[in-house]
């Protein structure tokens, strides 16, 4: 298993303008402690070309600052056009020498058995599963978020490559063909104006009785809190998880992942951690529950319990 | 125009359910077993063994056939409820088990090679590579498409993939992605994809408020309903919240999907079957689905328009409701 924990960065999810892309990740390149950074538009085609003519630079700048890059694929594909845009980003990686991260099946068809990454879209629930990826030279599987503790400690103990764990950020909950920010604009998704642009950290989702209760993202649905395994995560390193993955918001990113850096470095405590992002965090809430085995959304201050 | 007729595939959560179905027209029957095995895992329904037993004979003697969903994701660590209803499906025979999971996809072309495989929606393979994806890897041979596509996406699709294609055309409908939604279990704990459930009604409550009724789950309100509106059951993505100035079904209506006014184009999208979805529906549901549906499917083999079927179809559905969902592209 890998030396000492790594941290990654996931793809932003969120509709960013390109321009604010191009500092975020020159920031990243030069400041944040992690070591991988995945790129690439995965929620919504339609907004892949505001993305794309900037991603060159990108690469170069991240990969100067000692990133490893990864492409990440769509996570919904339906129409010709899509599978083509996918088609065309396994292109430009073997290119560029980079690995692609799967997020749809379809797209392991087109790239095995070149080495790549297994995406949390991708449904990896038991070890046959994880065995079965393996074999197709997946060097590396980032398991669903909805998955609880003891099933990743028997995963970790049966996987024969690296296993990632969703760590920080809002939860990819649903994909949809419909675009609900449209619909919350009263528009389609082909006429939709790119609402979704105006919401930098996902739009939450009210109950009628006013509860925060879910975000929306374009065609994909969120967790309203942000997901936050700092107080689990030296536990999973030491039941053989080696990736933690934080996934971008509307903050500052590297002082996020300052905090997380220290952690698996022992220099800080879980508390500090939650502490440092609370300050951080927008008035975002935060939950760990699913790796608990309960809701998503409950926070829970506790150890992981040992696998039954 | 008279074309090949549609297969016409039926839910069944009870074996009395089955025989109706069966007796109302149905080609096939889709069953699962009382477990967590499958996407309908509630109390009081499915099949145990021997009643897997009887509906295939019921079945077979008529000449129709049964099929068995095993559509949920195998639970690390315990794989063999799984196993076990793969090999016990196929040991009763069988004839197509619908299958998600990959691990159990390869589990099953492995162990029993003659079984036909078909793939569940639960694996929501939306295009070409995908669905050749599967097939190559494992050997399946029919695919249910996602709720996802358009029929022209559909008639774009079917020339270029080696498998049959089976869709939905009448009951609940998903407007997310299936088998890659969490919005379950990140409110309750219970997921479609590990525990065969969506929306429990283990977690549901009502509450009287104001002369209206208002519906939660897990504590949160999905609805409230005035008092003039009937109150329905709070499946999460079919609530009502806000966002901004929206109030409303920001996800989805609580309507039912159906096609019966757009048959003739699924047919002609090269479709081989039509699902109707409802296991968990009671016995005068389903065999009045189906005997709709028979006389529509029929009618459109004979090139006998049958517009009666498509009204009595609309009043079958859930509020009075019905929609095409994401067959038109306008819905996106």
């Amino acid at each position: 298993m890998t030396a000492a924990p790594r941290l990654t960065l996931g793809p932003v999810l969120f509709h960013w303008p390109a321009e604010r892309l191009v500092d975020f990740y020159s920031r990243i390149a030069d400041e944040a402690p992690v070591d991988i950074v995945y790129l690439g538009e995965i929620v919504c085609s339609k907004r892949a070309p505001f993305v794309e003519p900037v991603l060159p630079d990108i690469i170069e700048r991240l990969q100067r600052g000692g990133k490893t890059v990864v492409l990440s694929s769509r996570a919904l594909v339906m129409t010709d056009r899509e599978s083509r845009m996918v088609a065309d980003q396994i292109a430009a990686a073997r290119a560029m020498a980079l690995q692609i991260e799967v997020n749809d099946i379809g797209a392991l068809r087109e790239l095995a058995p070149d080495p790549h990454v297994v995406g949390p879209f991708i449904n990896v629930y038991n070890e046959s599963t994880l065995a079965w990826l393996a074999r197709q030279n997946a060097t590396r599987i980032c398991l669903p978020p909805e998955l609880p503790g003891d099933a990743i400690t028997l995963l970790a103990a049966a996987s024969p490559v690296p296993l990632e764990i969703f760590s920080f950020g809002r939860l990819p909950l649903a994909i949809s063909a419909r675009c609900f920010h449209a619909r919350a604009h009263g528009l389609h998704k082909d006429s939709c104006r790119y609402t979704c642009g105006n919401d930098p950290d996902g739009r939450t989702v009210h109950t009628l009785d006013g509860e925060a209760f879910l975000a929306i993202n374009g065609t994909q649905t969120m967790s309203q809190t942000c997901l936050d395994l700092s107080g689990v995560i030296l536990d999973l390193f030491a039941r053989g998880i080696g990736h933690f993955r934080l996934s971008p918001q509307n903050m500052d990113m590297v002082a996020v992942a300052g905090l997380y850096r220290q952690l698996i470095y022992g220099q800080i405590g879980p508390e500090e951690v939650q502490d440092g992002l609370s300050r951080l965090a927008n008035g975002l809430t935060f939950s760990n529950g699913f790796i608990h085995g309960r809701e998503g959304r409950a926070m829970i201050a506790a150890r992981l319990g040992d696998p039954h | 125009m008279s074309t090949a007729p549609l297969e016409l595939v039926c839910p069944a959560g009870t074996p009395a359910a089955l025989r109706d179905a069966i007796d109302a027209g149905a080609d096939v029957v889709y069953v699962g077993f009382r477990d967590q095995t499958n996407a309908r895992n509630f109390p009081g329904l499915n099949f145990s063994r021997s009643e897997l037993r009887d509906g295939i004979a019921y079945a077979h003697e008529r000449g129709r056939e049964v099929f068995l969903a095993v559509n949920t994701y195998a639970a690390a660590g315990d794989p063999a409820p799984w196993h076990h209803a793969i090999d016990d499906a196929a040991r009763l025979g069988i004839d197509a088990v619908i299958v998600a999971d990959i691990g159990l996809l390869d589990y099953a072309s492995k162990r029993h090679p003659g079984l036909r495989l078909h793939l569940s929606v639960q694996a929501a393979a939306s295009h070409a590579d995908a669905i050749r994806f599967y097939h190559e890897a494992f050997g399946v041979r029919r695919v249910v498409l996602p709720r996802v596509l358009t029929v022209a996406e559909i008639a774009k699709l079917t020339p270029r993939i080696p498998v049959e294609t089976e869709v939905f055309a009448f009951g609940g409908m998903c407007p997310m992605a299936e088998g890659r939604c969490s919005l379950s279990s990140y409110v309750t704990g219970q997921s479609p994809n590990r525990q065969g459930v969506c929306s429990p009604a283990s977690h549901v409550r009502y509450e009287q408020r104001d002369g209206g009724m208002v519906s939660r789950l897990g504590g949160s309100t999905i609805n409230i309903f005035g008092a003039e509106e009937k109150a329905g059951y709070p499946t999460l993505c079919k609530g009502r919240f806000k966002v901004g100035d929206f109030a409303g079904y920001l996800f989805e209506e609580p309507t039912s999907l159906s096609t019966g006014e757009i048959l003739q184009d699924l047919a002609a999208a090269g479709v081989k079957a039509l699902k109707i979805e409802g296991r968990q529906r009671g016995r005068a549901y389903v065999s009045e689905a189906v005997r709709h549906f028979r006389r529509l499917v029929d009618g459109l083999a004979d090139g006998r328009p049958t517009p009666d079927a498509v009204t009595a179809l609309r009043r079958l559905a859930e509020g009075q409701q019905d929609t095409s969902g994401a067959y038109r592209k306008a819905w996106r």
